[in-house]
């Protein structure tokens, strides 16, 4: 009771807390960084284990023989593509049909909000072909998704035969308790998020689609295959899905111990199992494959058809065939019987994969972290956030208090609301033009893109990217601008109140981030953290704004290329980077408008703005 | 939840355990009573073998009931005479490769679903309540024969549970429990109602010996695959099917009983012996 009621405690406290934050922060900052990068070592991750009782172990026997099959299936799909330029629609039609399946399509065209590279027009519009193996004897109540997404450069015909021979071998088997679509999608994602949402019979990215014909039931789990060759030295796995999201644990711990029967090798972020755990070795892979997961997980980009399964809370993976300079290789068969295993364990399911984790890290295939493992590292972070405004707050307070008891004692009115009165002026200006500007960012793009290409010699995707470039940049011009705003006569501490507010925003914005996709959540962290926790307007400015755009969201999406370039051992030069980071940029809106993916607008209207605050801050007069 | 009653491959023995419900009596003063069981001088026989689980998963549960069945119906007791609780849910299951059959040995040797089994109470009709009403006789008028267990005092009754279970309790059909303490009670209730001479329980599950720990009632022998803190192996894994066939303690009974013919000289002891390997 005496402690924070009794004033003369409370100043001692607050003086404790102030003359303690400094060590703190930097405390604070360093165990987030550091409890991140320990996350792959053994006592913070865990072997994986199958957890779905009704899954079981690997005990089936498959029986694909099909190879020849898939390879001239693939053969004749890839002939009959090349001669009409886009999906062989009737062809697989036929084949789909004399192979046994219930044969739909549906037709879809999609305006894309400015013509990319790979379409280079506004208008796409494709067929989807797919087919229904029903359950001899069960009611189709619940149906299993193999999906082949074909796009104009990935024209993956050999998964298209890999799919029909095993949809071949599938349909003279009784025991499927679930109905079995296989699924090929024209333009790729495009594609796949037009059957999904007509599956669902939801319009969710606006576009538009044929309603299906022939449905099969709730999808309990997803396979998306590419297969670029038709013999593979590796099977690559792909979890991370649109917005971060991850599919069930589960999933990945069936194809794991599949790969194991059958002694496929399969890699994760296209890096091998690590061997050796109890020494140093394995866990410094496993932290370099962690990276990599934190990065992808949290561009948002959907990596592959299976990302935009999860959205419909349908667990799905992507399987990626990797044909490398190995000697050893496997053909059709060898990923064929993988995949006929992975079916016919699904297949025992009762209820949807709900007993393992939907939340988690991968520093290997068979390595996981968990969320309760992995959560102290983003709040170490944000308790600098916390501990910052704490500061600013407690001095704020003695600020007011000082002049109080003054003005009490000598009897005049204080000068307190005069002070009050202007300290809201100054806040209310910056938030509302930093916010105008985020709105900016995100709107003026993709809507001025024809003006920008009537007047300079630039194309629509490079008019959206430079346009976009431009806007951040004159954000930097604002600090000047505000002060046109606000009244001249702003007092000494009301950036301290600016200050505040911006450091409660960055924190809640990181922390409903993380909370959902902890990657992209613990990546802003680290990066924004320091810079908003430093600014103040005395000290070095040219430094501190130095700081500042190093760390501010576009730089830090520049730096995760570079990064992840690294990680993956194909280090970029600097011409090459900013190619990337373009397209990039170029990407993400277009995400944003197909997939409704979260990273743009996130940045550009919650992010970028709050940066703003603290670009104000520094350059407070 | 995770049940570790599934647990494929056992490399570690078994132990059944017999204990009669007399306290601590000497090994050899069981196997004398072990000797005379079932010699008494009964004048019927009856079996109540109830398997409580369902699902694809617990494929070995009914095949452990069945093959009991199997062998209880071969050697001598008739349909009429026995009351079978199953789920009945694998024969025709859509994930069956072999439909209308339960095999209890992998490479399909034995199908101990057959043409002629008579399933009592099936799939929904396999509850705890069911269960206790036709042990202690407390049925309403309207069931049928067949669904009853009419057995008096000169009667012998071999009881047969399998499924999973946990410490006290056996878990029926992932909906409800019965503990230890109500089939004690269920068991004094027919003993006081006369309405066996000497029973023989048979329980196939993990931590089965709890079962028996709260029997108070005379003339019981109890069996179980598995003490306490234990769990009953699976065995049998079979990749055509797809699930383990049977569960290693019934493997053995069921081996064991294969052998018997109605003229054997075979008593409780060469079972129990078994039972211990």
């Amino acid at each position: 009771m005496g402690l924070l009621s009794d004033p003369v405690r409370r100043r001692a406290l607050a003086r404790l807390v102030l003359r303690l934050n400094a060590p703190l922060c930097v405390l604070s900052y360093v165990a987030g960084i550091t409890w991140f990068l320990a996350l792959a070592f053994p006592p913070l991750t865990q072997r994986t284990y199958m957890s779905e009782n009704a899954m079981g172990s690997t005990m089936v026997e498959e029986q694909f023989v099909g190879g020849d099959r898939a390879r001239s299936f693939a053969r004749d799909f890839a002939a009959h593509r090349r001669k009409s330029g886009a999906l062989p629609v009737a062809w697989l039609e036929r084949t789909m049909r004399s192979v046994g399946l219930e044969v739909y399509t549906q037709s879809f065209s999609r305006k894309l909000p400015f013509p990319d590279e790979t379409h280079e027009r506004y208008m796409v519009s494709g067929i989807n072909v797919y087919g229904i193996l029903r359950a001899p004897r069960a009611a189709s109540t619940e149906s299993l998704v193999l999906t082949v997404p074909c796009g104009p450069e990935s024209t993956n015909s050999q998964a298209v035969g890999l799919m029909l021979a095993l949809a071949a071998h599938f349909r003279g088997q009784i025991y499927w308790a679930k109905d079995i679509i296989f699924l090929v999608t024209e333009h790729d994602l495009l594609g796949s998020e037009a059957w999904l949402e007509a599956y669902h019979d939801v319009n969710v990215t606006g576009v538009q689609s044929s309603p299906l014909q022939g449905r099969a039931g709730a999808i309990q789990a997803a396979v998306a295959l590419e297969l670029s060759s038709d013999v593979v030295t590796s099977l690559d796995v792909a979890v991370e899905g649109l917005n971060g999201q991850l599919p069930n644990l589960d999933l990945l711990n069936l194809f794991q111990t599949f790969c194991q029967k059958g002694g496929l090798l399969c890699t994760l972020q296209g890096k091998l199992q690590p061997q050796d755990w109890p020494s140093v070795d394995g866990p410094l892979q496993g932290v370099q494959t962690l990276l990599l997961m934190v990065l992808q997980q949290a561009s948002g980009h959907p990596h592959g058809a299976h990302g935009l399964f999860l959205r419909y809370r349908v667990e799905a993976l992507t399987l990626r065939g990797i044909n490398s300079f190995r000697q050893y290789k496997y053909d059709l068969v060898a990923v064929g019987k993988a995949l006929e295993g992975m079916f016919r364990k699904l297949n025992h399911l009762l209820e949807r994969l709900h007993q393992s984790f939907f939340f988690y890290l991968l520093p290997a295939l068979s390595r996981f972290v968990s969320i309760g493992l992995y959560m102290p590292a983003a709040g170490f972070l944000l308790l600098v956030l916390g501990l910052k405004a704490l500061e600013l707050w407690m001095q704020l307070h003695e600020a007011g208090v000082g002049p109080e008891q003054a003005g009490r004692t000598s009897g005049s009115s204080p000068p307190l609301p005069a002070t009050q009165r202007v300290g809201l002026a100054s806040l209310v200006a910056p938030l509302l033009i930093s916010q105008a500007v985020g709105l900016a960012l995100y709107v003026l793009p993709v809507l001025g893109q024809h003006v920008a290409a009537q007047h300079f010699p630039v194309a629509e995707a490079e008019a959206v990217v430079l346009t976009l470039l431009a806007v951040y940049a004159a954000g930097l011009a604002l600090p000047h601008s505000t002060h046109w705003v606000a009244s001249t006569q702003a007092p000494d501490r009301s950036w301290m109140a600016l200050k505040l507010v911006a450091l409660i925003y960055l924190a809640l914005q990181l922390a409903c981030i993380t909370l959902t996709n902890f990657s992209l959540g613990f990546l802003l962290a680290a990066t924004m953290v320091p810079g908003a926790a430093l600014t103040k307007p005395s000290g070095p400015r040219p430094l501190c704004a130095a700081l500042l755009v190093l760390t501010s969201p576009a730089a830090t999406l520049l730096g995760g290329l570079f990064l992840w370039q690294q990680l993956q051992e194909a280090p970029l030069s600097p011409a090459e980077g900013w190619r990337l980071f373009l397209a990039a940029l170029a990407q993400g809106v277009l995400e944003h408008h197909t997939y409704g993916a979260l990273l743009f607008p996130l940045l550009a209207l919650g992010l970028y703005p709050c940066w703003l605050l603290f670009w104000n801050v520094l350059f407070w007069k | 939840m995770v049940d570790t009653c599934f647990l494929g491959r056992g490399f570690t023995t078994l132990v059944g355990l017999l204990l009669l419900p007399f306290g601590s009596l000497a090994a050899s003063q069981i196997e004398d009573q072990a000797e005379q069981f079932f010699r008494s001088g009964h004048t019927n026989n009856w079996a109540v073998l109830v398997c409580t689980s369902r699902f694809w998963f617990n494929y070995r549960h009914v095949a452990n009931t069945l093959s009991v069945y199997r062998s209880v119906k071969r050697l001598g007791i008739p349909d009429s005479h026995i009351v079978l609780m199953l789920a009945d849910d694998m024969a025709c299951n859509p994930r069956n490769p072999k439909p209308a059959t339960v095999f209890s040995h992998k490479n399909m040797e034995l199908n101990v679903y057959g043409d002629d089994v008579e399933v009592d109470y099936r799939s929904y009709e396999v509850t705890v309540e069911n269960f206790l009403r036709v042990l202690t006789g407390r049925i309403p008028s309207s069931t049928p024969r067949s669904k009853r267990l009419l057995s008096d005092d000169r009667s012998n009754i071999l009881i047969y549970m399998t499924g999973h279970g946990g410490n006290g309790f056996l878990k029926f059909q992932d909906s409800e429990e019965i503990t230890n303490i109500e089939l004690a009670d269920a068991f004094e209730q027919m003993w006081q109602k006369r309405r066996y001479n000497e029973l023989l329980f048979i329980i196939d599950t993990c931590q089965g010996a709890s079962m028996y720990e709260r029997f108070y009632s005379p003339n019981i022998m109890a069996l179980a695959s598995s003490q306490v803190g234990e769990d009953s192996l699976s065995h049998q894994p079979d990749p055509a099917i797809g699930v383990h066939l049977m569960d290693r303690y019934t493997f053995y009974v069921l081996e064991f009983l294969e052998e018997i013919n109605p003229a054997s000289q075979t008593n409780m002891n060469d079972l129990v012996s078994i039972c211990l390997i």
